[in-house]
């Protein structure tokens, strides 16, 4: 009985697409991993102990109350308006001061609310009083 | 004059070491991005339109407020008075001193004030309202 003469075999594992499972990986781990940048709202407060006297007709006031409701030099204005109304001031009077006051009991989210409207109007005077 | 028979010249970028070029790209990655890291208090940021960047994180310092009225700053939970001090010091190190204030939107405005209060007095007059991007 003849031995059947044994084949050399080919043992390698392929490694043609390995770079692409790599690839792949590499894509997964890019989008992904989301940069944590920090965003939000930019203020600069007022300095401490420095008053300075403004026109009368320089300031508007901005109040809002405990429930959220938001009286813009006494009159009240939902939050949605804040923005085309602040705009129309602006456009009249380009060196209007907006003096924010806040309630006590207003809740942070409302404040927020009313400062993005602020910003989104253009509005680069904005104060906060206590 | 006869030409000389070109023979074929065999072009082939070497692809034997791309994986591991992929696989070094790819630990680059896994270690340079943090995860994120809670250092501060659990919040519920508010939304808003009109957020911006900040530019650089060097220069920024978080102030994290909780809806049960903690503050933190730092990893450490402090009193509202003492952030005059915390600030302050913070300032004099770093006059370009940016605080980001990452405040739970069911924070009231009373504490919101004390702390605009003490940032004033720390000079600490940069801030940042952290807010997500509104839907």
């Amino acid at each position: 009985m003849a031995l059947l003469k044994k084949k050399k075999r080919v043992s390698e594992i392929p490694t043609s697409s390995l770079a692409d499972i790599a690839f792949l990986l590499l894509i997964f781990f890019l989008v992904s991993t989301t940069i944590d940048m920090d965003k939000g709202l930019g203020l600069i407060l007022p300095a401490e102990g420095q008053e300075i006297k403004v026109r009368k007709e320089n300031i508007a006031n901005l109040l809002i109350d405990a429930r959220g409701k938001v009286l813009l030099d006494k009159k009240e204005i939902d939050i949605k308006n804040i923005k085309p109304t602040v705009e129309a001031m602006l456009a009249r009077n380009p060196k209007l001061i907006i003096s924010v006051k806040t309630h006590p009991r207003t809740d942070y989210q409302t404040y927020i609310q009313v400062i993005d409207q602020l910003k989104q109007a253009n509005a680069k005077r904005i104060s906060i009083a206590e | 004059m006869r030409f000389k028979a070109k023979h074929k010249a065999k072009v082939e970028i070497p692809t034997a070491s791309l994986p591991d070029i992929i696989f070094m790209l790819l630990l680059f990655f896994m270690v340079s991005s943090v995860l994120r890291e809670y250092e501060g208090l659990n919040v519920i940021l508010p939304r808003a339109k009109q957020i911006e960047k900040l530019e650089t994180k060097r220069h920024v310092s978080y102030l994290w407020v909780s809806k049960d009225g903690l503050v933190s700053v730092d990893g450490k939970i402090v009193e509202v008075k003492s952030l005059r001090h915390i600030f302050y010091e913070k300032r004099t190190n770093d006059p370009q001193l940016i605080v980001s204030i990452r405040a739970d939107k069911m924070v009231k405005m009373g504490l919101m004030s004390d702390i605009h209060n003490e940032l004033r007095k720390a000079d600490a007059l940069k801030v940042n309202y952290s807010a997500k991007t509104a839907l």
